[in-house]
Protein backbone atom coordinates (compact mmCIF):
# COMPACT_ATOMS: atom_id res chain seq x y z
CA UNK A 1 0.00 0.00 0.00
CA UNK A 2 2.70 2.42 1.54
CA UNK A 3 6.36 1.68 0.42
CA UNK A 4 8.68 4.57 1.60
CA UNK A 5 12.31 3.94 -0.15
CA UNK A 6 15.18 6.40 1.33
CA UNK A 7 13.66 9.33 1.70
CA UNK A 8 15.72 12.29 2.73
CA UNK A 9 14.75 15.95 2.95
CA UNK A 10 16.91 19.11 3.92
CA UNK A 11 15.55 22.12 4.83
CA UNK A 12 17.90 25.42 4.66
CA UNK A 13 17.45 27.81 7.65
CA UNK A 14 18.68 31.27 7.91
CA UNK A 15 20.96 31.73 10.81
CA UNK A 16 19.90 34.65 13.04
CA UNK A 17 22.69 35.96 15.24
CA UNK A 18 21.69 38.37 17.91
CA UNK A 19 22.29 42.51 18.15
CA UNK A 20 21.60 44.80 15.78
CA UNK A 21 24.14 44.71 13.62
CA UNK A 22 23.67 41.17 12.75
CA UNK A 23 20.14 42.10 12.12
CA UNK A 24 20.98 45.20 9.57
CA UNK A 25 23.80 42.70 7.83
CA UNK A 26 21.23 40.14 7.06
CA UNK A 27 19.16 42.25 5.38
CA UNK A 28 21.57 41.93 2.30
CA UNK A 29 23.83 38.62 3.07
CA UNK A 30 21.81 35.83 4.80
CA UNK A 31 23.96 32.43 6.06
CA UNK A 32 21.69 29.35 5.80
CA UNK A 33 22.55 26.21 7.93
CA UNK A 34 21.17 23.05 6.77
CA UNK A 35 18.71 21.28 8.72
CA UNK A 36 17.93 17.54 7.40
CA UNK A 37 14.68 17.02 8.55
CA UNK A 38 14.18 13.53 7.07
CA UNK A 39 17.41 11.12 7.00
CA UNK A 40 17.02 8.18 4.72
CA UNK A 41 13.95 7.22 5.78
CA UNK A 42 12.16 3.47 4.78
CA UNK A 43 9.06 1.98 5.74
CA UNK A 44 6.35 -0.04 4.06
CA UNK A 45 2.44 -0.12 5.27
CA UNK A 46 0.64 -2.96 4.43
CA UNK A 47 -3.59 -2.44 3.77
CA UNK A 48 -5.52 -1.89 6.42
CA UNK A 49 -2.72 -1.29 9.22
CA UNK A 50 -3.25 1.20 12.05
CA UNK A 51 0.31 2.58 12.10
CA UNK A 52 1.54 5.46 15.49
CA UNK A 53 3.95 7.57 13.71
CA UNK A 54 5.46 9.08 16.77
CA UNK A 55 8.97 11.24 17.84
CA UNK A 56 9.99 14.03 19.81
CA UNK A 57 8.98 17.78 18.33
CA UNK A 58 10.74 18.51 15.58
CA UNK A 59 11.96 14.73 14.69
CA UNK A 60 10.38 15.18 11.18
CA UNK A 61 6.75 13.38 11.99
CA UNK A 62 5.13 16.25 10.47
CA UNK A 63 7.58 16.53 7.48
CA UNK A 64 6.90 13.17 6.56
CA UNK A 65 3.48 13.26 6.56
CA UNK A 66 3.46 16.18 4.02
CA UNK A 67 5.82 14.08 2.00
CA UNK A 68 3.30 11.13 2.03
CA UNK A 69 0.16 13.17 1.10
CA UNK A 70 1.91 14.60 -1.55
CA UNK A 71 2.60 18.36 -0.50
CA UNK A 72 6.27 18.18 -0.05
CA UNK A 73 8.65 16.83 -2.65
CA UNK A 74 11.88 14.85 -0.55
CA UNK A 75 15.19 15.69 -2.17
CA UNK A 76 15.61 12.02 -2.50
CA UNK A 77 14.28 8.92 -2.27
CA UNK A 78 10.93 7.09 -3.90
CA UNK A 79 7.76 6.72 -2.14
CA UNK A 80 4.83 5.09 -3.82
CA UNK A 81 1.47 5.08 -2.21
CA UNK A 82 -1.06 2.60 -4.20
CA UNK A 83 0.87 2.85 -7.33
CA UNK A 84 1.25 6.87 -7.41
CA UNK A 85 4.08 8.86 -6.36
CA UNK A 86 2.29 11.59 -4.15
CA UNK A 87 4.17 14.46 -5.44
CA UNK A 88 4.01 13.68 -9.41
CA UNK A 89 0.16 12.69 -9.50
CA UNK A 90 -0.87 15.09 -6.99
CA UNK A 91 -4.94 15.37 -8.53
CA UNK A 92 -5.01 11.87 -9.03
CA UNK A 93 -3.49 10.43 -5.74
CA UNK A 94 -5.16 13.09 -3.85
CA UNK A 95 -8.61 11.60 -4.21
CA UNK A 96 -7.86 8.55 -2.54
CA UNK A 97 -6.68 10.13 0.70
CA UNK A 98 -7.94 12.04 3.93
CA UNK A 99 -5.76 14.06 5.86
CA UNK A 100 -6.40 15.83 8.97
CA UNK A 101 -4.10 18.31 10.58
CA UNK A 102 -5.67 18.77 14.47
CA UNK A 103 -3.93 22.47 14.43
CA UNK A 104 -5.80 23.76 11.93
CA UNK A 105 -9.41 23.38 10.36
CA UNK A 106 -10.30 22.19 7.12
CA UNK A 107 -14.08 23.41 7.99
CA UNK A 108 -15.74 26.72 6.98
CA UNK A 109 -15.52 28.99 10.28
CA UNK A 110 -18.54 30.37 10.03
CA UNK A 111 -20.91 28.53 7.92
CA UNK A 112 -23.17 25.12 9.26
CA UNK A 113 -21.10 22.44 9.61
CA UNK A 114 -23.47 20.82 6.89
CA UNK A 115 -22.60 23.24 4.15
CA UNK A 116 -18.67 22.63 4.69
CA UNK A 117 -19.39 18.51 3.97
CA UNK A 118 -21.42 19.81 0.77
CA UNK A 119 -18.67 21.57 -0.53
CA UNK A 120 -16.22 19.46 -0.03
CA UNK A 121 -18.22 16.98 -1.17
CA UNK A 122 -18.45 18.92 -4.37
CA UNK A 123 -14.51 19.39 -4.36
CA UNK A 124 -14.21 15.83 -4.57
CA UNK A 125 -16.75 15.09 -6.64
CA UNK A 126 -18.58 11.92 -4.58
CA UNK A 127 -21.81 10.94 -6.11
CA UNK A 128 -24.69 11.57 -4.71
CA UNK A 129 -25.17 8.79 -3.13
CA UNK A 130 -21.82 7.66 -1.97
CA UNK A 131 -21.84 10.98 -0.04
CA UNK A 132 -25.32 9.65 1.66
CA UNK A 133 -24.36 6.81 2.69
CA UNK A 134 -21.48 7.99 4.02
CA UNK A 135 -22.70 11.06 5.65
CA UNK A 136 -25.04 8.64 7.47
CA UNK A 137 -22.51 6.46 8.74
CA UNK A 138 -20.32 9.26 9.90
CA UNK A 139 -23.12 11.20 11.54
CA UNK A 140 -24.59 7.78 13.47
CA UNK A 141 -21.25 6.81 14.29
CA UNK A 142 -19.25 9.98 15.04
CA UNK A 143 -22.70 11.06 16.82
CA UNK A 144 -23.35 14.55 14.65
CA UNK A 145 -26.77 14.81 14.93
CA UNK A 146 -26.67 17.70 17.52
CA UNK A 147 -23.77 19.52 15.51
CA UNK A 148 -24.67 19.08 12.10
CA UNK A 149 -26.53 22.42 12.13
CA UNK A 150 -24.33 24.81 13.89
CA UNK A 151 -21.68 26.99 12.99
CA UNK A 152 -18.20 25.85 13.83
CA UNK A 153 -17.13 28.74 15.04
CA UNK A 154 -19.56 27.43 17.95
CA UNK A 155 -18.50 23.88 18.63
CA UNK A 156 -16.15 22.79 21.27
CA UNK A 157 -12.75 21.38 19.88
CA UNK A 158 -13.95 18.21 20.54
CA UNK A 159 -17.67 18.71 18.40
CA UNK A 160 -15.25 20.41 15.66
CA UNK A 161 -12.45 17.14 15.73
CA UNK A 162 -15.35 14.60 15.03
CA UNK A 163 -16.60 16.93 12.73
CA UNK A 164 -12.83 17.09 10.87
CA UNK A 165 -12.36 13.86 11.17
CA UNK A 166 -15.72 13.21 9.29
CA UNK A 167 -15.07 15.65 6.98
CA UNK A 168 -11.70 13.66 5.88
CA UNK A 169 -13.42 10.90 5.09
CA UNK A 170 -16.72 12.05 2.88
CA UNK A 171 -14.75 10.72 -0.16
CA UNK A 172 -13.90 7.35 1.23
CA UNK A 173 -10.48 7.47 1.27
CA UNK A 174 -8.02 4.19 1.40
CA UNK A 175 -5.26 5.95 3.57
CA UNK A 176 -5.94 8.31 6.59
CA UNK A 177 -3.59 10.79 7.59
CA UNK A 178 -3.91 11.56 11.08
CA UNK A 179 -1.78 14.78 12.49
CA UNK A 180 -2.04 14.69 16.14
CA UNK A 181 -6.14 14.46 16.43
CA UNK A 182 -6.85 14.31 19.80
CA UNK A 183 -4.12 17.41 20.75
CA UNK A 184 -6.13 19.33 23.11
CA UNK A 185 -8.88 17.15 23.54
CA UNK A 186 -10.54 15.66 26.97
CA UNK A 187 -10.34 12.07 27.82
CA UNK A 188 -14.32 11.79 27.01
CA UNK A 189 -13.44 12.81 23.52
CA UNK A 190 -10.27 11.29 22.93
CA UNK A 191 -11.77 7.84 23.72
CA UNK A 192 -14.47 8.72 21.14
CA UNK A 193 -12.50 9.65 18.66
CA UNK A 194 -9.91 6.30 19.03
CA UNK A 195 -13.25 4.44 19.20
CA UNK A 196 -13.96 5.86 15.61
CA UNK A 197 -10.28 5.57 14.13
CA UNK A 198 -10.96 1.66 15.12
CA UNK A 199 -14.53 1.50 13.64
CA UNK A 200 -13.56 2.97 10.30
CA UNK A 201 -10.42 0.71 10.24
CA UNK A 202 -12.03 -2.37 11.03
CA UNK A 203 -15.46 -2.00 9.20
CA UNK A 204 -13.94 -0.21 6.07
CA UNK A 205 -10.60 -1.09 6.10
CA UNK A 206 -9.00 2.14 5.61
CA UNK A 207 -5.39 2.48 6.43
CA UNK A 208 -4.62 4.52 9.33
CA UNK A 209 -0.94 6.96 9.57
CA UNK A 210 -1.51 8.85 12.39
CA UNK A 211 1.07 10.78 14.99
CA UNK A 212 0.22 11.87 18.65
CA UNK A 213 2.45 12.83 21.32
CA UNK A 214 -0.32 10.76 23.36
CA UNK A 215 0.99 7.03 23.91
CA UNK A 216 -2.87 6.14 24.88
CA UNK A 217 -3.73 6.97 21.85
CA UNK A 218 -1.12 4.45 20.35
CA UNK A 219 -1.72 1.83 23.04
CA UNK A 220 -5.78 2.11 22.09
CA UNK A 221 -5.33 2.00 18.20
CA UNK A 222 -1.89 0.89 16.61
CA UNK A 223 -0.49 -2.27 16.58
CA UNK A 224 2.72 -0.91 15.15
CA UNK A 225 4.80 1.90 15.57
CA UNK A 226 7.59 3.61 14.04
CA UNK A 227 9.75 5.91 16.18
CA UNK A 228 11.75 8.81 14.30
CA UNK A 229 14.22 11.35 15.98
CA UNK A 230 15.73 14.02 14.33
CA UNK A 231 14.97 12.81 11.07
CA UNK A 232 16.12 9.03 10.87
CA UNK A 233 14.35 6.41 11.53
CA UNK A 234 14.93 4.33 14.96
CA UNK A 235 12.38 1.91 15.40
CA UNK A 236 9.59 -0.02 13.48
CA UNK A 237 7.99 -2.73 15.23
CA UNK A 238 5.03 -3.59 17.68
CA UNK A 239 3.89 -2.24 20.66
CA UNK A 240 4.50 -5.44 22.49
CA UNK A 241 8.27 -5.97 21.18
CA UNK A 242 8.76 -2.09 22.91
CA UNK A 243 7.31 -3.56 25.98
CA UNK A 244 9.28 -6.87 26.13
CA UNK A 245 12.57 -4.68 25.63
CA UNK A 246 11.95 -2.09 28.23
CA UNK A 247 8.62 -3.49 30.49
CA UNK A 248 11.02 -6.03 32.48
CA UNK A 249 11.18 -3.46 35.12
CA UNK A 250 8.26 -3.80 37.78
CA UNK A 251 7.41 -1.85 40.38
CA UNK A 252 5.91 -3.70 43.58
CA UNK A 253 3.98 -1.98 46.07
CA UNK A 254 3.67 -4.10 49.63
CA UNK A 255 1.39 -3.48 52.10
CA UNK A 256 1.89 -5.15 55.63
CA UNK A 257 1.17 -4.92 59.39
CA UNK A 258 3.58 -2.87 60.92
CA UNK A 259 7.22 -3.59 60.87
CA UNK A 260 10.08 -1.63 62.00
CA UNK A 261 12.92 -3.27 60.54
CA UNK A 262 13.06 -2.24 56.79
CA UNK A 263 12.64 -4.90 53.58
CA UNK A 264 15.91 -6.75 52.29
CA UNK A 265 14.75 -8.32 49.19
CA UNK A 266 18.43 -9.58 46.84
CA UNK A 267 17.53 -8.24 43.21
CA UNK A 268 15.21 -5.96 44.14
CA UNK A 269 16.00 -2.11 44.66
CA UNK A 270 14.04 -0.66 47.37
CA UNK A 271 12.39 2.40 45.80
CA UNK A 272 10.27 3.83 49.83
CA UNK A 273 9.97 2.23 52.53
CA UNK A 274 7.72 2.95 55.83
CA UNK A 275 6.12 0.48 58.60
CA UNK A 276 3.37 -0.44 56.91
CA UNK A 277 4.14 0.19 53.03
CA UNK A 278 7.17 -0.58 50.67
CA UNK A 279 7.97 0.16 47.03
CA UNK A 280 9.94 -1.91 45.23
CA UNK A 281 11.50 -2.00 42.13
CA UNK A 282 12.88 -5.16 40.05
CA UNK A 283 13.94 -5.98 36.78
CA UNK A 284 12.41 -9.31 35.60
CA UNK A 285 15.15 -10.39 33.58
CA UNK A 286 17.39 -10.60 36.90
CA UNK A 287 15.56 -12.31 39.28
CA UNK A 288 12.22 -13.75 39.13
CA UNK A 289 8.94 -11.98 40.87
CA UNK A 290 8.48 -15.51 42.51
CA UNK A 291 11.70 -15.45 44.18
CA UNK A 292 10.92 -11.46 45.41
CA UNK A 293 6.94 -12.33 46.81
CA UNK A 294 8.46 -15.11 48.43
CA UNK A 295 11.38 -13.46 49.99
CA UNK A 296 8.71 -10.13 50.71
CA UNK A 297 5.97 -12.59 52.16
CA UNK A 298 9.20 -14.59 54.61
CA UNK A 299 9.78 -10.91 56.21
CA UNK A 300 6.35 -9.09 56.54
CA UNK A 301 2.98 -10.40 57.29
CA UNK A 302 1.44 -9.24 54.06
CA UNK A 303 -2.25 -7.43 53.81
CA UNK A 304 -2.30 -6.70 49.85
CA UNK A 305 0.79 -6.29 47.06
CA UNK A 306 0.18 -4.74 43.57
CA UNK A 307 2.59 -5.48 40.66
CA UNK A 308 2.85 -2.41 38.28
CA UNK A 309 4.10 -2.10 34.68
CA UNK A 310 5.32 0.96 33.66
CA UNK A 311 3.18 2.87 31.48
CA UNK A 312 4.16 2.41 27.52
CA UNK A 313 5.02 6.36 28.04
CA UNK A 314 7.81 5.91 30.18
CA UNK A 315 8.96 3.41 27.90
CA UNK A 316 9.02 5.58 25.26
CA UNK A 317 11.13 7.83 26.98
CA UNK A 318 13.92 5.10 27.34
CA UNK A 319 13.18 4.76 23.90
CA UNK A 320 14.38 8.35 23.14
CA UNK A 321 17.08 8.12 25.92
CA UNK A 322 18.50 4.98 24.09
CA UNK A 323 18.87 6.91 21.24
CA UNK A 324 19.68 9.89 22.61
CA UNK A 325 17.22 12.04 21.22
CA UNK B 1 -17.25 26.85 -12.69
CA UNK B 2 -19.56 24.82 -11.01
CA UNK B 3 -17.41 24.44 -7.98
CA UNK B 4 -16.27 28.36 -8.11
CA UNK B 5 -20.31 29.20 -7.68
CA UNK B 6 -20.37 26.75 -4.63
CA UNK B 7 -17.55 28.88 -3.06
CA UNK B 8 -18.84 31.81 -3.51
CA UNK B 9 -22.12 30.77 -1.90
CA UNK B 10 -20.63 29.48 1.16
CA UNK B 11 -18.42 32.62 1.97
CA UNK B 12 -21.42 34.39 0.83
CA UNK B 13 -23.12 32.55 3.99
CA UNK B 14 -19.99 33.36 5.63
CA UNK B 15 -19.91 37.53 5.38
CA UNK B 16 -23.80 37.33 6.30
CA UNK B 17 -23.20 36.38 9.65
CA UNK B 18 -21.47 39.68 9.71
CA UNK B 19 -24.37 41.75 8.03
CA UNK B 20 -23.89 45.12 10.26
CA UNK B 21 -20.02 45.22 9.23
CA UNK B 22 -21.01 44.06 5.65
CA UNK B 23 -23.22 47.04 5.22
CA UNK B 24 -20.90 49.64 6.75
CA UNK B 25 -18.05 48.38 4.71
CA UNK B 26 -19.92 48.02 1.56
CA UNK B 27 -20.61 51.86 2.57
CA UNK B 28 -17.19 52.92 2.64
CA UNK B 29 -16.28 50.87 -0.33
CA UNK B 30 -19.11 53.16 -2.33
CA UNK B 31 -18.34 56.73 -0.63
CA UNK B 32 -14.42 56.33 -0.89
CA UNK B 33 -13.94 56.86 -4.45
CA UNK B 34 -15.94 59.69 -4.92
CA UNK B 35 -12.77 61.50 -3.11
CA UNK B 36 -11.02 61.03 -5.88
CA UNK B 37 -13.74 61.44 -8.18
CA UNK B 38 -14.05 64.58 -6.65
CA UNK B 39 -10.75 65.59 -7.26
CA UNK B 40 -11.06 64.48 -10.57
CA UNK B 41 -13.86 67.38 -10.93
CA UNK B 42 -11.93 70.05 -9.35
CA UNK B 43 -9.07 69.16 -12.00
CA UNK B 44 -10.81 69.52 -14.48
CA UNK B 45 -13.07 72.67 -13.16
CA UNK B 46 -9.43 74.33 -12.98
CA UNK B 47 -7.98 73.23 -16.17
CA UNK B 48 -11.32 72.61 -18.97
CA UNK B 49 -9.62 69.66 -20.28
CA UNK B 50 -6.14 67.94 -20.88
CA UNK B 51 -4.11 66.89 -23.44
CA UNK B 52 -7.49 67.10 -25.51
CA UNK B 53 -9.49 64.77 -23.02
CA UNK B 54 -12.47 66.74 -20.89
CA UNK B 55 -13.82 65.87 -17.50
CA UNK B 56 -16.61 63.37 -19.26
CA UNK B 57 -14.47 61.31 -21.50
CA UNK B 58 -11.80 61.28 -18.38
CA UNK B 59 -14.66 59.88 -16.33
CA UNK B 60 -15.68 57.43 -18.68
CA UNK B 61 -11.60 56.33 -17.94
CA UNK B 62 -11.70 56.75 -14.25
CA UNK B 63 -15.22 54.48 -14.24
CA UNK B 64 -13.59 51.80 -16.15
CA UNK B 65 -10.27 50.89 -14.42
CA UNK B 66 -12.70 51.34 -11.22
CA UNK B 67 -14.90 48.79 -12.01
CA UNK B 68 -12.46 46.49 -13.45
CA UNK B 69 -10.29 46.65 -9.79
CA UNK B 70 -13.56 46.06 -7.52
CA UNK B 71 -14.51 43.11 -9.56
CA UNK B 72 -11.00 42.00 -9.09
CA UNK B 73 -10.73 42.50 -5.67
CA UNK B 74 -14.00 40.91 -5.01
CA UNK B 75 -13.19 38.17 -6.85
CA UNK B 76 -9.44 37.27 -6.92
CA UNK B 77 -9.29 38.38 -3.28
CA UNK B 78 -7.91 35.15 -2.92
CA UNK B 79 -4.61 35.91 -4.59
CA UNK B 80 -4.73 39.56 -3.20
CA UNK B 81 -4.98 38.06 0.71
CA UNK B 82 -2.66 34.89 -0.31
CA UNK B 83 0.19 35.69 2.10
CA UNK B 84 -1.76 34.79 4.78
CA UNK B 85 -2.92 31.42 3.61
CA UNK B 86 0.95 30.64 3.04
CA UNK B 87 1.52 31.58 6.83
CA UNK B 88 -0.97 29.71 8.77
CA UNK B 89 -1.15 26.57 6.44
CA UNK B 90 -4.07 26.45 4.99
CA UNK B 91 -1.84 26.26 1.59
CA UNK B 92 -1.03 22.88 2.79
CA UNK B 93 -4.74 21.98 2.83
CA UNK B 94 -5.01 22.78 -0.96
CA UNK B 95 -2.27 20.59 -1.81
CA UNK B 96 -4.19 17.88 -0.73
CA UNK B 97 -7.54 18.69 -2.42
CA UNK B 98 -8.14 17.22 -5.82
CA UNK B 99 -8.54 20.25 -7.81
CA UNK B 100 -6.28 22.92 -9.49
CA UNK B 101 -4.68 25.75 -6.81
CA UNK B 102 -5.65 28.52 -8.61
CA UNK B 103 -9.61 27.72 -8.47
CA UNK B 104 -8.94 26.52 -4.84
CA UNK B 105 -7.22 30.22 -3.65
CA UNK B 106 -10.12 31.80 -6.03
CA UNK B 107 -12.50 30.42 -4.11
CA UNK B 108 -10.45 30.80 -0.46
CA UNK B 109 -11.76 34.58 -0.49
CA UNK B 110 -14.16 36.88 -1.79
CA UNK B 111 -14.35 40.26 -0.89
CA UNK B 112 -18.44 41.10 -1.21
CA UNK B 113 -18.05 44.72 0.18
CA UNK B 114 -16.64 45.71 -3.12
CA UNK B 115 -19.99 45.99 -4.79
CA UNK B 116 -19.90 49.17 -2.97
CA UNK B 117 -17.37 50.45 -4.93
CA UNK B 118 -18.56 49.06 -8.26
CA UNK B 119 -21.85 50.57 -7.72
CA UNK B 120 -20.16 53.93 -7.45
CA UNK B 121 -18.25 53.09 -10.73
CA UNK B 122 -21.57 51.66 -12.62
CA UNK B 123 -23.05 55.01 -11.79
CA UNK B 124 -20.07 57.48 -13.24
CA UNK B 125 -20.21 54.97 -16.02
CA UNK B 126 -23.90 55.48 -16.70
CA UNK B 127 -23.56 59.49 -15.76
CA UNK B 128 -20.29 59.78 -18.59
CA UNK B 129 -21.91 58.22 -21.00
CA UNK B 130 -25.08 59.83 -20.93
CA UNK B 131 -23.25 62.81 -20.95
CA UNK B 132 -21.26 62.16 -24.17
CA UNK B 133 -22.42 62.40 -27.69
CA UNK B 134 -21.07 58.63 -28.53
CA UNK B 135 -22.31 56.79 -31.28
CA UNK B 136 -23.38 53.62 -30.07
CA UNK B 137 -22.78 50.35 -32.02
CA UNK B 138 -22.98 46.91 -31.05
CA UNK B 139 -19.05 46.69 -31.31
CA UNK B 140 -18.49 49.57 -29.44
CA UNK B 141 -20.83 48.12 -26.69
CA UNK B 142 -19.17 44.80 -27.35
CA UNK B 143 -15.48 46.27 -26.76
CA UNK B 144 -16.91 48.36 -23.64
CA UNK B 145 -17.93 44.84 -21.74
CA UNK B 146 -14.73 43.28 -22.48
CA UNK B 147 -12.49 46.39 -21.41
CA UNK B 148 -13.44 45.92 -17.94
CA UNK B 149 -13.39 42.01 -18.43
CA UNK B 150 -10.29 42.55 -19.49
CA UNK B 151 -9.28 45.04 -16.75
CA UNK B 152 -10.05 42.31 -14.37
CA UNK B 153 -7.74 40.23 -15.99
CA UNK B 154 -5.20 42.16 -15.30
CA UNK B 155 -5.50 43.37 -11.61
CA UNK B 156 -6.27 39.48 -11.17
CA UNK B 157 -2.86 38.62 -12.69
CA UNK B 158 -1.09 41.46 -10.58
CA UNK B 159 -1.98 39.80 -7.47
CA UNK B 160 -1.49 36.15 -8.54
CA UNK B 161 2.38 37.98 -9.31
CA UNK B 162 2.47 38.74 -5.80
CA UNK B 163 1.06 35.85 -4.40
CA UNK B 164 3.82 33.54 -6.30
CA UNK B 165 5.89 36.38 -4.26
CA UNK B 166 4.88 34.56 -0.97
CA UNK B 167 6.15 31.12 -1.97
CA UNK B 168 9.83 32.88 -2.00
CA UNK B 169 9.21 35.83 0.38
CA UNK B 170 6.89 36.61 3.05
CA UNK B 171 7.53 40.64 3.41
CA UNK B 172 8.24 42.99 0.56
CA UNK B 173 4.57 42.53 -1.21
CA UNK B 174 3.73 46.26 -1.08
CA UNK B 175 5.59 46.34 -4.01
CA UNK B 176 2.64 44.50 -5.69
CA UNK B 177 0.89 47.63 -4.60
CA UNK B 178 2.76 49.85 -6.70
CA UNK B 179 1.13 47.84 -9.66
CA UNK B 180 -2.36 47.08 -8.42
CA UNK B 181 -3.33 50.55 -6.78
CA UNK B 182 -0.41 52.27 -8.64
CA UNK B 183 -1.60 50.89 -11.44
CA UNK B 184 -5.40 51.72 -10.88
CA UNK B 185 -4.29 55.69 -10.32
CA UNK B 186 -2.61 56.11 -13.47
CA UNK B 187 -5.07 54.36 -15.79
CA UNK B 188 -7.72 56.04 -13.95
CA UNK B 189 -6.50 59.36 -16.53
CA UNK B 190 -5.82 58.56 -20.44
CA UNK B 191 -2.38 57.66 -20.50
CA UNK B 192 -1.25 60.20 -23.44
CA UNK B 193 -0.89 62.97 -20.31
CA UNK B 194 2.09 61.00 -19.02
CA UNK B 195 5.63 60.51 -20.14
CA UNK B 196 6.61 58.16 -22.88
CA UNK B 197 7.90 55.37 -20.47
CA UNK B 198 5.11 55.60 -18.58
CA UNK B 199 2.67 55.17 -21.21
CA UNK B 200 5.52 52.71 -22.65
CA UNK B 201 5.32 50.82 -19.57
CA UNK B 202 1.71 50.28 -19.23
CA UNK B 203 1.05 49.41 -22.48
CA UNK B 204 3.43 46.55 -23.38
CA UNK B 205 4.55 45.49 -19.64
CA UNK B 206 1.26 45.72 -17.84
CA UNK B 207 -0.92 46.54 -20.14
CA UNK B 208 -3.26 48.94 -18.82
CA UNK B 209 -3.53 51.37 -21.69
CA UNK B 210 -5.06 48.46 -23.48
CA UNK B 211 -7.57 47.89 -21.44
CA UNK B 212 -8.94 51.37 -21.45
CA UNK B 213 -7.17 54.19 -23.29
CA UNK B 214 -6.42 52.71 -26.52
CA UNK B 215 -9.84 51.11 -26.77
CA UNK B 216 -11.52 54.36 -25.84
CA UNK B 217 -10.09 55.75 -28.59
CA UNK B 218 -12.24 54.26 -30.46
CA UNK B 219 -15.24 54.68 -28.59
CA UNK B 220 -14.97 57.91 -28.30
CA UNK B 221 -13.76 58.10 -32.29
CA UNK B 222 -10.49 59.95 -31.82
CA UNK B 223 -8.74 57.15 -33.93
CA UNK B 224 -7.33 57.62 -37.41
CA UNK B 225 -7.09 55.00 -39.51
CA UNK B 226 -7.89 51.04 -38.80
CA UNK B 227 -9.77 51.26 -35.92
CA UNK B 228 -9.15 46.73 -35.06
CA UNK B 229 -6.07 47.21 -32.82
CA UNK B 230 -7.92 49.67 -31.26
CA UNK B 231 -10.94 47.03 -30.57
CA UNK B 232 -8.61 44.00 -30.28
CA UNK B 233 -6.59 45.92 -27.45
CA UNK B 234 -8.21 44.59 -24.57
CA UNK B 235 -7.28 41.07 -25.41
CA UNK B 236 -3.80 42.04 -24.67
CA UNK B 237 -5.19 41.65 -20.75
CA UNK B 238 -6.39 38.57 -20.72
CA UNK B 239 -3.00 37.52 -22.84
CA UNK B 240 -1.60 39.21 -19.27
CA UNK B 241 -2.65 36.26 -17.59
CA UNK B 242 -0.55 33.49 -19.22
CA UNK B 243 2.91 34.66 -17.72
CA UNK B 244 1.25 35.14 -13.93
CA UNK B 245 0.13 31.79 -14.20
CA UNK B 246 3.71 30.56 -15.25
CA UNK B 247 4.70 32.40 -12.54
CA UNK B 248 2.35 30.94 -10.24
CA UNK B 249 3.22 27.48 -11.53
CA UNK B 250 6.60 27.67 -10.40
CA UNK B 251 6.24 29.22 -7.11
CA UNK B 252 3.74 26.33 -6.16
CA UNK B 253 6.45 23.97 -7.64
CA UNK B 254 9.29 26.30 -5.25
CA UNK B 255 7.04 25.82 -2.18
CA UNK B 256 6.54 22.13 -2.47
CA UNK B 257 10.26 21.42 -3.16
CA UNK B 258 11.37 23.85 0.13
CA UNK B 259 8.40 23.82 2.33
CA UNK B 260 8.35 26.87 4.70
Amino acid sequence: MITINGISKTYQVAKRSSGIGQAFKSLFHREYTDVEALNDISFTVKPGEIVGYIGPNGAGKSTTIKVMSGILVPDSGSCTIMGYTPWKDRVAYVRNIGVVFGQRSQLWWDVPVIDSFELLRDIYKVPEQEYKANLALLTETLELQDIIGMPVRQLSLGQRMRCEIAASLLHSPSILFLDEPTIGLDAASKIAVRRFIRTINEEKGVTVILTTHDMNDIEALAQRIILIGKGKLLYDGSIDAIRNQFGTRKTIIALYRQQEAPLKIAGAVLESWSPERAVLSVDTEQVLISEVLISISQQVELIDIIIDTPPIEDMIIQLYKEHQI
Amino acid sequence: MRLYWKYIVILFKSQMQYRTSFWLLTLGQFLVPFSVFAGLYFLFERFGQIQGWNFQEVALCFSIIHMAFAISECFARGFDSFSGMVVNGEFDRVLVRPRSTVLQVLGSKFEFTRVGRLAQSTLVLIWAISQLPIEWTMLKAITLFFMVISGFFIFAGIFMLAAAMCFWTIQGLEVANIFTDGGKEMAQYPLNIYQKWVTRFFTFIIPFGCVNYLPLLYILDKTTGNDLPYILAPAAGIVFIAPCMLVWRVGVRHYRSTGS
